[in-house]
């Protein structure tokens, strides 16, 4: 057990091994590839789920807790630590990353066959799985911050991965800076942190920066405008997280990192990376939750996550309602159902956010997987439009993805969504603070089974209408996908029903699990499911689902649509809305406006300052230093060395007419002695007489 | 006292091998390449080879020599390396060799070219080594010649006014320091940098400046203000400090690959150093007085160098300020930590990660910076003089190897952790958050800013459809990869362990944190 504990640290290393190798493989090694990247992944979920089973049944507050640390950096007389940890939330969260992520490595195998840079595809997907895993067993912020970055850096690589597309390069450099906005908040944090508490370790003993003595310390200090440390932390903390978690107003990213091949969708960003923000805020919820002594009510940085996710749920979920690509449609509700998890943790605590994650993993990753399955069979088609009637065509395709889809809206009783947006709709309704997150969220299920009811029955159902709806040639039939990408749906289909069950509040085992302090309770017991206030809510959100199903077949079921260039139903009833709605609420032409414009023109500004300003004057200074340089030359020229031509000119000719004297002739130079000679003892006689 | 004159070795080792270089003459290239390189990759030895004896629990000089040398004067042959100097000492060494492989080479009088580079060589290592400020001054102009000729002669098309520029910034800023040292030497008769450290710290230096001025004596604390402001302008505009930096985009931009490797590699972090053993040593009391006003310029610095590459459309112009910006978050931590005074044990650790952040980043810039220029050199070198931002598109179909290893050293320095700039950047980061929070918070968009610029020129070089009139040829060649294995290998090493470099610096950055100190 303990040695497992010790060895825990191979769950990542060992994707990131294969990643390491497969930067090097050449590109022909396809086999080598798929078969390294699935059997280092392979291994580390057989790794998690023994850990995740270790974990099972264990009692005391936070149930089991397992770290192990170990020194990285010193300095000074300080060492910073890095670790990693075993506690409920890291286990289903490994177990849930390398199960989905293994399934969606298997679908990869058959999706991408025909890439040239098959080799280069699993080398990123293993590097993304090593990073990930390494976020979720993290014990120390610097060390989740690491890998947090890392996640990223696969999500770059993978969104871009067909770069040769300018919108995919694109995509791919607006996912890496969108989320960089955010993360700025969390390094922020990070420091803050270190200097509050003075270590970044999560759980040490007592000593970690997450433990109650820490977390008390930055509960008691005030910053300003009566925010308490810890608050101030978490808001920071927060940013973080929407960033990455594609939440309002940092959600742009994500709809256009549906550039990436679909599995990437379907991996990172939406069943684990882009969950990687609630799962931030459900590992820092110690630091959340944080209240000083003596206060009460809901802690402000709570009450942020849970407006912030109800806010995005209902937004995204308005746009998702008025677009046509099948993988838009997907991510918008990504980015809603990203809301209701914030919203589950910021009402109810991290097991109810942490369950729809779970079940929202599941789920959106069957659907992304089918979606992905849709474009395959019908070559590359993704406008909901021109597809159509594929219902018949592609059964087996058809079948889970309607599974997913009613998990996603929240049919009842059968489908894990419901039981874990129930989860959620309970704590909002129970929560003090406020009833608006309730009523957004009810309204986000409404819009959610309208929109999901749409898309099925614009891609499912009605005729054909991709090649102008005449499918006759052999090459160009919709077709169902061979089984390598079948299985994989069907096992998450099976994912996405038996996992409702085990959060039932018949028997919350999950909750139990994740929160024993909180729940308290294991054994399961039927009268919960039917307590008269959970049966009345249970009815509540079972008609609005039902109306919104309802609705979405009332507008687009009754009479299929046959042209792909009709407007939509909605488009007809409110023309200017729709419109808004199609062309995401303009977000994106906002941060154009604003933001983008600001930077260029602040760059361009800089520039010209550099150039001509500070660069001019410079070159005034070298103007004036040349200018000098010319007036001392002509000085020399005309003044200096005229006077020194003169000079010499006079010692020339001074020279000649000496020379002259220079005759060669004895007596002349006898005589010239012999004066010389006399002026000499003149001289002496002079001065003998003084 | 005097071991083994290790130091002297290593700075006169490059000295001798250029002039060898010189008097073998035009005509015999391929010997006087071997020698160039032989010289280069000895000194690097000879360098490399210190470093496993240097005692690194001590924040001492090490490897001492000193030697009179002119009585009169005061002035000492005074040699030492501690841990500051024993990094940048390993990153010029390691770099000379590089420069001389780099692509885009000399065409004519290739040994001058070489033998001036191993001139330049002697004067980093001797500006690195010295510990007496008149042979420290006589190779800190040493470095300065042989690179206005390396530029002049070989450099791109507007390498006249380039040459020039950065010829008389330098020297401005040269006399400047100059002077100010004069004016000190004047007044305590000693050029020796631990005397002075010492007088500094002490708080005895500042009060001993005389100086009349027209018959009048300026006071002392006038005067200290100017002899500080000479030294800060010398080394500031080495650094450089915005706003003294306007001749380095041009100068990095026109000097051939080799040169800007080694002017944006080792040259700029004699700036650095020498603030580190020069300034604040000897004006601990001014710089804490200051500290405000350096680190906003600092911070505008920052901001706006990296907004500015932003704006430019020439790959080594945009590198350039990438240098500056990376150099901003250096003089961040050393400001943050040498314009705090307490005696508080906990900001001694502070100021201590401040520090060796620094130096980790100096290290980490240094090689990551002279990679990159290198691969941009590359470019140039394939594509037949052309370095456009718009000139390229889709590079990575054409030379995927190229645009991996480019990608690991752009992603390197935008700070990405995992790899060598992100360790430098955290360290610096907390130290000057725990001290000036202000200033740190300030300078973190900067992170963000140096994402948007890099990650655009990703997207425009590498990305998109394939430019016909890309890249001519093929892709790296095995001897080209071999050359980019030890920068790659130290971009991921010093990423995922940096300690062994911590180990080296750690003591001299607490010895010297504590020497700051106000008494």
């Amino acid at each position: 057990m303990n040695d497992l504990v010790n060895q825990l640290w191979l769950v990542p290393a060992l994707p990131l091994l294969a990643a390491g190798v497969l930067a090097l493989t050449p590109r022909h090694r396809r086999g080598l590839a798929a078969g390294l990247a699935i059997g280092t992944l392979a291994l580390s979920l057989v790794l998690s789920v023994a850990a995740w089973v270790s974990t099972l049944g264990a009692t005391g507050p936070d149930g089991f807790r397992a770290v192990r640390n170990f020194p990285w950096l010193t300095w000074g007389d300080h060492t910073l630590h890095l670790g990693w940890v075993l506690d409920p939330l890291s286990a289903v969260m490994l177990v849930m990353v390398s199960f989905v992520g293994l399934v969606i490595f298997v679908y990869s195998t058959g999706y991408m066959a025909g890439d040239e840079n098959f080799t280069r595809f699993f080398g990123f997907l293993s590097l993304f799985a090593g990073a990930m895993l390494a976020v979720v067993m993290a014990n120390s912020l610097v060390l989740l911050f690491a890998a947090w970055e890392l996640v990223g850096l696969a999500s770059y690589l993978l969104i871009g991965f067909w770069f040769q597309k300018p919108a995919a390069a694109a995509a791919a450099r607006k996912a890496f800076l969108t989320t960089r906005v955010g993360d700025l908040g969390l390094f922020a944090a990070m420091l803050w942190l270190y200097d509050a508490t003075g270590t970044l370790v999560f759980f040490d003993g007592g000593r970690g920066c997450l433990e109650a003595p820490a977390v008390a310390a930055l509960a008691g200090q005030t910053v300003m405008g009566g925010l308490t440390l810890s608050a101030a932390l978490s808001l920071l903390v927060l940013l973080g997280a929407a960033g990455k978690s594609g939440q309002v107003p940092l959600h742009v990213w994500l709809p256009d990192a549906m550039e990436g091949p679909t599995p990437v969708s379907a991996l990172i960003h939406a069943a684990t990376m882009v969950a990687a923000g609630v799962f931030l805020v459900a590992r820092l919820f110690p630091l959340f939750a944080a209240q000083p002594e003596g206060a009460s009510g809901v802690p402000p940085a709570l009450q942020a996550v849970a407006w912030l996710g109800a806010v995005t749920a209902v937004f995204a979920a308005l746009i998702a309602v008025a677009q046509t690509d099948l993988k838009r449609i997907l991510a918008y509700s990504t980015v809603s159902q990203l809301g209701y998890m914030f919203l589950g943790l910021g009402v109810g605590g991290v097991a109810v956010g942490m369950f729809h994650l779970l079940t929202h993993a599941f789920f959106k990753a069957l659907l992304f997987l089918g979606a992905g399955a849709v474009i395959h069979g019908c070559h590359g088609e993704q406008d909901i439009r021109r597809l159509g009637g594929l219902g018949r065509l592609m059964p087996v395709t058809f079948a889970t993805y309607a599974v997913g889809m009613m998990a996603l809206a929240g049919v009842p009783l059968l489908f894990s969504g419901f039981w874990s947006k129930e989860a959620i709709l309970h704590a909002a309704h129970t929560w003090p603070a406020s009833p608006g997150p309730f009523y957004l969220g009810l309204f986000g299920a409404l819009l959610t089974a309208f929109y999901m009811t749409r898309q099925v029955v614009f891609v499912f159902f009605g005729p054909y209408r991709g090649e102008k709806g005449a499918p006759t040639q052999p090459g160009k039939v919709p077709h169902e996908s061979p089984p390598l990408l079948t299985v994989p749906l069907i096992l998450l289909a099976a994912g996405a029903i038996l996992l409702g069950f085990f959060g039932t509040p018949a028997w919350p085992g999950l909750q139990a699990y994740l929160e024993p302090a909180r729940v308290g309770l294991t054994g399961p017991d039927l009268a919960r499911l039917v307590s008269a206030e959970a049966l009345k809510l249970m009815a509540l959100s079972t008609a609005v689902v039902l109306a919104g199903l309802a609705l979405g077949w009332w507008c687009y079921g009754r009479r299929p649509l046959t042209d792909p260039t009709a407007p939509d139903a909605l488009e007809l009833a409110q023309p200017g809305l729709f419109r808004l709605l199609r062309e995401r609420l303009r977000v994106d032409e906002l941060y154009e406006a604003t933001v983008v414009r600001w930077h260029t023109g602040w760059a361009a500004l800089g520039d010209r300052l550099d150039r001509w300003v500070w660069g001019g004057l410079v070159l005034l200074i070298q103007g004036l230093t040349v200018g000098l340089a010319w007036l001392g030359r002509a000085l020399d020229e005309f003044g200096v060395n005229d006077g020194f031509d003169t000079a010499c000119e006079r010692l020339r000719r001074g020279g000649t007419r000496l020379a002259a004297t220079a005759t060669g002739r004895l007596p002349g130079y006898l005589r010239g002695a012999m004066a010389g000679a006399a002026a000499l003892g003149l001289l002496l006689l002079w001065g003998g007489c003084r | 006292m005097n071991g083994p004159p290790w130091l002297s070795a290593l700075t006169f080792l490059p000295l001798v091998g250029g002039v060898l270089v010189l008097a073998l003459g035009e005509r015999r290239v391929v010997p006087a390449r071997r020698l160039a390189l032989g010289t280069a990759w000895a000194t690097l030895l000879l360098a490399a080879g210190l470093v496993p004896h240097f005692d690194s629990s001590s924040g001492a000089m090490q490897w001492v020599e000193r030697h009179r040398w002119i009585a009169a004067l005061g002035v000492e042959y005074h040699l030492g390396l501690d841990g500051l100097s024993l990094v940048l000492v390993v990153l010029a060494t390691g770099l000379v060799p590089f420069a001389l492989l780099a692509p885009g080479g000399p065409r004519q009088q290739a040994p001058l070219f070489w033998a001036l580079t191993l001139f330049l060589e002697a004067g980093l290592i001797g500006t690195f080594t010295a510990l007496n400020f008149f042979h420290w001054f006589l190779f800190w102009e040493l470095s300065l010649i042989p690179a206005f000729f390396l530029i002049r002669l070989w450099g791109g098309p507007d390498r006249g006014p380039a040459a020039n520029q950065f010829f008389l910034y330098t020297l401005v800023g040269s006399v400047a320091m100059l002077l100010a040292f004069l004016v000190i030497y004047r007044a305590v008769g000693t050029f020796d940098f631990l005397a002075l450290a010492e007088l500094g710290r002490t708080n005895r230096l500042s009060p001993q400046l005389r100086l009349s001025w027209g018959g009048e004596p300026v006071p002392a604390e006038t005067l200290t203000h100017w002899v500080f402001a000479g030294i800060f302008l010398g080394l500031a505009v080495k650094v450089p400090v915005m706003p003294f930096h306007t001749w380095l985009p041009a100068a990095y931009a026109e000097a051939p690959t080799g040169v800007t490797m080694l002017l944006t590699g080792a040259m700029s972090k004699m700036g650095v150093y020498g603030l580190v053993r020069l300034l604040v040593p000897l004006f601990p009391e001014q710089v804490r007085a200051l500290q405000a006003p350096l680190l906003g310029l600092v911070v505008f610095g920052i901001l706006f160098s990296a907004a500015t590459a932003f704006a430019q459309r020439d790959l080594k112009r945009m590198l350039a300020y990438a240098s500056i910006n990376h150099l901003g978050y250096a003089l961040l931590g050393l400001l943050a930590a040498a314009g705090t005074g307490a005696a508080d044990p906990l900001r001694l650790n502070d100021q201590a990660a401040a520090l060796n952040g620094m130096v980790l980043h100096l290290f980490n810039h240094g090689v990551t910076a002279a990679a990159l220029f290198a691969g941009v050199g590359w470019l140039e070198q394939r594509s037949g003089g052309r370095r456009g931002l718009e000139d390229f598109g889709g590079l990575r179909r054409a030379a995927p190897v190229f645009v991996g290893l480019m990608g690991l050293a752009l992603f390197a320095s935008l700070g990405l952790p995992g790899l060598n700039g992100f360790v430098g950047e955290f360290l610096i980061f907390k130290g000057a958050f725990a001290l000036v929070p202000w200033a740190a918070a300030a300078a973190l968009p900067g992170l963000l800013l140096t994402a948007v610029f890099l990650l655009t020129l990703m997207q425009r070089v590498f990305h998109g459809p394939l430019e016909r009139r890309g890249v001519a040829g093929s892709d790296v060649t095995r001897g080209e990869r071999l050359a980019w294995a030890p920068a790659v290998a130290v971009m991921l090493l010093l990423g995922v362990y940096p300690q062994p470099v911590l180990a080296l610096t750690n003591a001299t950055m607490v010895a010297l944190a504590g020497s700051w100190r106000a008494l």
